[in-house]
């Protein structure tokens, strides 16, 4: 089945870039340190999903450009167009003279109704492409304009136009300063509309990616590239065919669907997180081995702890022992900071992956108590290594690891909304307080259902 | 009697990166509507004239500005038509007229505002009709005299009513404390009312600050003190291109620091970058209520430097020089007053590292609102400026404004207390009416005045710079004179008669 990527904005479209191009790199690598013909049938099944190869001689990307200015976008096509391996299709992308102006009105009320028709054309015709069509994979910040309040309005024509297939919104978290001073109400905003009408939101946060970056890859200076890369394989890694535990002997058909069935039980929780395991610069791959034991340990904990990395895990934080009602009544001085999870997924990648166990994820204790740990937990493998690791595992979770920043941010727009400053840059688009109040509400109440884990 | 704040027009810029051409073929169109004061405009933007923008020889020759020239009096952009940028302009692009505006704003706002209207609106209409898409109109204006003041803020209040979607971005300078134009407090805050209502943004600059900056950078560049790090001319000051004539203006350094300061501005709309800056980005993040729109600049660096591998310490240095006092381009410590938002615009080789670093480094000096902790905005542009390996230009919207805004009101609070009434009277039809109008001011401000016979009042007639004494009962005044006029009633004024009469030669 295939995904069709939408992406969005500068942000969407510089990362969808790099989304193409580590998957395009990762199947292009012949051998993958497996059987060959396990390599073909991984090929075939990840082009399938990404890519639609009609007449042309290189795979054509299965996505819809969208950007409000014509800067990136064009950028965006000429690198893919010159890698010679992968390029966007020449009728699949929209963009406008002028761009949103980091204002999410101007993108949800202005551009969006403005350009509906062409762009759910674009988007109907990417989708007719599919032999069988999974979902829709968007990807957009919330900061600026064009990403999250086109990205808002987009995901709602997309709920209604394809109403059952699956919609995962991948969101960029802005670093926590610095980025666009209104990014804590555009977040607010987008937030809320997304959590009506997706099916789940993947969040990468910039600033942990940027951590990353600079602890894990040790780039010295870091720039946007980098920081999409990263997020590129992050995403490539669980994007990736794999075998789940009932799909047998064929790569899973619907990556999307088992990603909602998997991770998402319940409509009031679908915020999933992200984490790789190892992560390192590439000419120190080779001179590092990975034990299958040390990164499930390693995972583990990053899981329980809410370490983004592997780097500065806090490795007192245990779970509370089954039957204490209380998780801190541990007699350590440190607060327990333990991440209570809804469901998790584990996806493994490279050599010897079958001999390993992953019975400490089906610990009922790391779990809520209304799911049954065997439903909560569930993991996809396969021999093909990815992306040049010999080993390498990812976790998808949905858990209360966006708890902090999402009450950070919803606290510092609310600090802003208080004293109505910026308001009057809404209201021009016809924005009005009450729909920030209603978006307010909205996420106060994803975060006390976070919290009451 | 020359106003201090004459701007000549910038040199033309030297390289075609950073020509005007290049703000064409970027792809984004702005208009400009420069309300030009007592003196020049810029071009803020081109539009091509043929086929294509061209260059030959380093010099630009099908294309024309996107820029509207008016003038209320013809020296200037007469000067301009036949200086190295004549092939840029033509004389459809030019409003001007003889008699200028007598440095009064009432004059330039509401005689030449309702008499020029029509045309503006036309001349305007037709620049807009060769954009793809409008942007952004920039208007820079002085704001002491009469034409840029008054005629300018008529502009701005045409351009809402006209093209109420598009953003408008004053650069105003604002006259100084020895400015020698005693309308100018009278002027400014006329004009400043305008502003407040009209503008979306305003980037308040003071001579008195160029003029510092300009003898910085000359004191650096000849101090010998970075040794051969320094080329002799900064980039910023000058213009050692093509375009450039033998002799240099005295405010031609001063200008080019305007400049660069909107090229710096409307880069990320120009050229490739990892976080483009829009604009309208500006305003959205730097505007928090609709009037507090006055965001003050700085520039750095303000000197080239020859090594382009930059160490890092240098860079740091970059983003420190923004926030100190020195480089501001109004009299102002940010430094020490509120910021209620600031962005930075980075172009060249820095990456968003480099950035995060150094916000993370300033934040502890710098006081922000508390609603606002984390006002940051940054752009990156990936194209430096010609000559240099990166720049920076930062906007703050902080209330260290406060101080130029207060001296002005105190300046104008002076003047309007010591009674020196300034009548403007704006409708005159005819001569004889005039006379009598006069007579009948004469009169009645006598009666409250108490102006003896003595008392005299001064008749500042803007086009020749002269200066009548109008006697009671014996009125010199020339016949064909304009029916504007600038009176001034004051016993005070008596004492300062012969200084006025030694600025009439």
């Amino acid at each position: 089945m295939s995904i069709v990527t939408v992406q969005l904005g500068q942000c969407g479209n510089q990362i969808g870039h790099e989304v193409f191009n580590t998957i395009c790199s990762d199947v292009r690598d012949t051998h993958g340190l497996c059987s060959k013909k396990e390599n073909e049938s991984y090929r075939d099944a990840s082009k399938e999903r990404f890519f639609c190869e009609e007449q042309s001689e290189v795979p054509v990307a299965r996505a819809v450009l969208i950007d409000m200015e014509p800067k990136v976008i064009s950028q965006t096509l000429s690198l893919a167009a010159r890698s010679g391996y992968w390029k966007y299709d020449d009728g699949s992308h929209f963009s406008q003279k002028q761009g949103s102006g980091n204002n999410w009105a101007n993108g949800y009320s202005v551009h969006g109704p403005r350009h509906k028709e062409v762009i759910m054309d674009l988007v109907q015709k990417e989708a007719e492409k599919c032999d069988r069509l999974a979902g829709f994979f968007t990807i957009m910040s919330m900061a600026g304009g064009t990403g999250s309040g086109l990205g808002a309005f987009v995901t709602q024509c997309l709920r209604d136009a394809f109403p059952t297939s699956f919609l995962l919104n991948h969101v960029i978290w802005p670093y926590s300063t610095g980025e666009v001073i209104v990014q804590n109400y555009n977040s607010v905003l987008t937030l809320s509309h997304l959590y009506k009408s997706a099916d789940a939101l993947l969040v990468h946060e910039n600033d942990v990616v940027h951590k990353i970056c600079a602890q894990l890859m040790n780039i010295k200076q870091i720039s946007f590239k980098d920081i999409n890369q990263v997020i590129a394989h992050q995403l490539g890694s669980v994007f990736q065919p794999t075998y789940t535990a009932e799909g047998g002997l064929h790569y899973s058909r619907n990556p999307l669907g088992d990603l909602m069935e998997t991770l998402v039980p319940h409509p009031e929780f679908k915020m999933l997180g992200l984490r790789n395991i190892p992560q390192m610069p590439e000419n120190s791959l080779a001179y590092s081995t990975f034990s299958w034991p040390g990164l499930i340990k390693h995972l583990r904990q990053m899981l329980i702890a809410n370490a983004k990395m592997e780097e500065g895990i806090d490795w007192q934080v245990q779970p509370p022992r089954l039957g204490s009602s209380i998780p801190s009544s541990h007699s350590t001085n440190k607060p327990l900071h333990f991440n209570t999870s809804i469901a998790n997924l584990v996806i493994l990648r490279g050599k010897d992956m079958h001999s390993v166990d992953l019975g400490s994820f089906q610990d009922p204790s790391l779990y809520t108590s209304w799911l049954n740990p065997k439903d909560a937990f569930h993991s996809w493998k396969t021999l093909r290594a990815f992306n040049k690791y010999e080993k390498s595992a990812s976790l998808v979770s949905n858990s209360q690891f966006l708890l902090k920043p999402l009450d950070n941010v919803v606290g510092k727009a609310w600090n802003m909304f208080a004293s109505k400053a910026y308001i009057h840059q809404y209201t021009k688009f016809g924005i009005e307080e009450e729909d920030f109040l209603d978006s307010f509400t909205a996420l106060e109440q994803v975060i006390s259902s976070y919290s009451s884990l | 009697m020359a106003p201090r704040a004459h701007y000549p027009p910038p040199q033309p810029l030297p390289d075609p990166r950073l020509s005007p051409l290049q703000w064409a073929s970027a792809g984004t169109r702005w208009a400009a509507a420069s309300g030009t004061w007592r003196c020049g405009s810029t071009p803020t933007s081109t539009r091509s004239g043929g086929d294509g923008p061209d260059i030959y020889k380093g010099k630009i020759c099908s294309l024309k500005a996107r820029a509207l020239l008016i003038d209320m009096e013809e020296g200037v952009v007469n000067e301009i038509l036949q200086g190295p940028l004549r092939d840029v302009f033509d004389s459809k692009q030019l409003i001007t007229d003889v008699s200028g505006s007598g440095n009064n704003w009432a004059v330039g706002h509401k005689l030449y505002g309702s008499q020029y209207r029509e045309n503006i609106v036309e001349k305007l209409r037709k620049a807009a009709e060769h954009c793809e898409c409008l942007q952004c109109f920039f208007i820079i204006h002085s704001m002491g005299g009469g034409t840029g003041s008054g005629l300018g803020t008529f502009v701005l209040k045409l351009l809402e009513d006209e093209f109420p979607e598009v953003y408008r971005f004053v650069t105003s300078v604002y006259p100084s404390g020895e400015d020698d134009v005693i309308t100018s407090p009278y002027n400014s805050v006329l004009a400043m009312k305008e502003l407040n209502e009209h503008a979306d943004c305003v980037l308040p600059i003071e001579n008195e600050s160029l003029f510092d900056i300009v003898n910085k950078i000359h004191q650096m560049a000849n101090s010998g003190k970075l040794g051969s790090t320094v080329k002799q001319n900064s980039l910023i000051t000058s213009s050692a291109g093509s375009a450039k004539t033998a002799q240099e203006k005295p405010f031609d350094a001063m200008n080019n620091i305007l400049a660069n300061l909107l090229l710096n501005l409307t880069s990320s709309a120009r050229f490739e970058g990892s976080l483009n800056m829009d604009l309208n980005e500006i305003t959205m993040n730097l505007v928090p209520f609709p009037r507090l729109h006055y965001l003050v600049s700085s520039l750095t660096p303000l000197y080239t430097l020859a090594d382009v591998n930059v160490p890092s310490r240098r860079l740091d240095q970059m983003f420190s020089d923004a926030f100190s006092r020195d480089h501001q381009l109004i009299q102002a410590d940010p430094k020490h007053s509120l910021y209620l938002a600031c962005a930075l615009l980075v172009r060249g080789n820095v990456q968003v590292s480099d950035l995060r670093r150094n916000i993370e480094r300033l934040k502890p000096s710098l006081h922000f609102v508390s609603w606002n902790q984390e006002g940051w905005k940054t752009g990156l542009c990936s194209v430096p400026p010609v000559g240099h390996s990166h720049s920076l230009l930062a906007l703050a919207n902080n209330t260290c404004v406060k101080p130029t805004f207060i001296e002005l009101k105190d300046r104008f609070m002076k003047l309007y207390k010591k009674k020196v009434q300034l009548i403007i009277i704006t409708s005159v039809a005819t001569n004889h009416e005039y006379l009598a109008l006069l007579k009948q001011i004469l009169v009645s401000q006598r009666s409250c005045l108490k102006v003896t016979a003595q008392d005299f009042c001064l008749c500042y007639l803007k086009k020749s710079f002269q200066w009548l004494l109008l006697k009671k009962g014996n009125l010199l005044i020339d016949l064909y004179i304009p029916g504007y006029i600038l009176i001034v009633f004051s016993s005070e004024l008596v004492s300062d008669r012969s200084a006025y009469q030694l600025e009439m030669d």
